[in-house]
């Protein structure tokens, strides 16, 4: 499944500033982290600050902060904000072919329909505890491996 | 909309008042009434029959659990349920606990008794011998499939298929 680059910096964004939301941090920071655009990024916040996910914090230091609430917020509501999951998806349609056009419709619905139930169902909260426990599985992989002695 | 959430120390109170014990024949008034009250739906004939089903037989591999809040009034003491089993070999899998009923009393959702229900439940799979956990959740229920996904289970290797049996087919010859 593809995602435009927006809904992924979006992701980004959001994971980094909703694990601390009393920490903001600058445009720079993120797009730093994840090698990204800083350009794009800044567009990426506008939209989320709009939808009141993100704010901006002014003055020496300043930067976004989360605002949202990440229990609530599903990946699905981010997708959204850029377009993916917004529209049904457009098929040629075929002279005389209609059963064609509707047969392959509904495969595409099925595919669709997962993918919503899938992003719907991840609220940000789950993605960082997701994220953490990834992070303690590979610690705990590392630790079990046997040092080599030089 | 506006969001209520529980205060930490509410929460607190609630989890350390609550036990999650196997149901037994006493409880089953209460299993019904918090079935109706969530589904809309009595059902006492099918909640008799899981019970002695779930609750009464093979209970190495069978589990009805229940949460209890000790302070509350009697008859209103079940907070919620979660029933499972282990199954071993259909549709080609390997033994593993299957969760097919999951319930909270809607006034104490947020409290932390799903966390209690379903970490109870993954200890009694995992006692049995089972080291994975699955579930079935109808896609347009982001209640349970939020909660199910927060709680570390992510899709499995199955896709649930169906065919409706309305459709005209031609007569087959066997």
């Amino acid at each position: 499944m593809k995602l435009q680059m927006a809904s992924q910096l979006a992701f980004y964004a959001l994971l980094e500033l909703a694990k601390e939301p009393d920490k903001q941090l600058s445009v720079a920071e993120i797009a730093d982290r994840y090698g990204v655009s800083p350009h794009h990024l800044a567009k990426v916040m506008h939209v989320l600050g709009r939808a009141n996910l993100v704010r901006s914090v002014r003055g020496v230091g300043g930067g976004y902060q989360f605002s949202g609430n990440a229990r609530r917020t599903t990946l699905l509501d981010v997708v959204q904000l850029f377009g993916d999951f917004s529209e049904k998806p457009k098929l040629i349609t075929a002279n005389g072919g209609r059963e064609k056009v509707e047969a392959l419709g509904e495969v595409l619905k099925e595919i669709d329909d997962i993918a919503r139930a899938t992003l719907g169902s991840i609220t940000l909260s789950t993605m960082i505890n997701l994220i953490e426990r990834r992070r303690r599985q590979s610690h705990g992989r590392s630790e079990a491996r046997p040092s080599v002695s030089a | 909309m506006t969001e209520i959430v529980s205060p930490p120390a509410a929460q607190s109170q609630m989890r350390d008042s609550i036990q999650v014990r196997r149901a037994v024949a006493a409880d089953l008034s209460e299993v019904i009434a918090l079935d109706e009250a969530v589904t809309g739906i009595a059902k006492a004939a099918y909640w008799q029959d899981v019970f002695e089903r779930y609750g009464e037989r093979r209970l190495h591999e069978r589990f009805f659990l229940v949460a209890e809040a000790a302070d509350e009034r009697p008859g209103e003491r079940i907070m919620g349920l979660i029933i499972g089993e282990i199954r071993a070999w259909e549709f080609g899998s390997e033994p593993c606990g299957w969760v097919f009923a999951f319930s909270v009393r809607p006034q104490v959702r947020l409290k932390g008794v799903g966390r209690r229900l379903f970490a109870a439940m993954s200890q009694a799979f995992r006692q049995a011998g089972a080291r994975t956990m699955r579930t079935m959740v109808a896609r347009e229920n982001t209640l349970h499939m939020s909660f199910f996904r927060s709680e570390g289970m992510m899709a499995g290797p199955y896709l649930q298929l169906e065919k409706s049996l309305d459709e005209n087919q031609e007569d087959l010859t066997f």
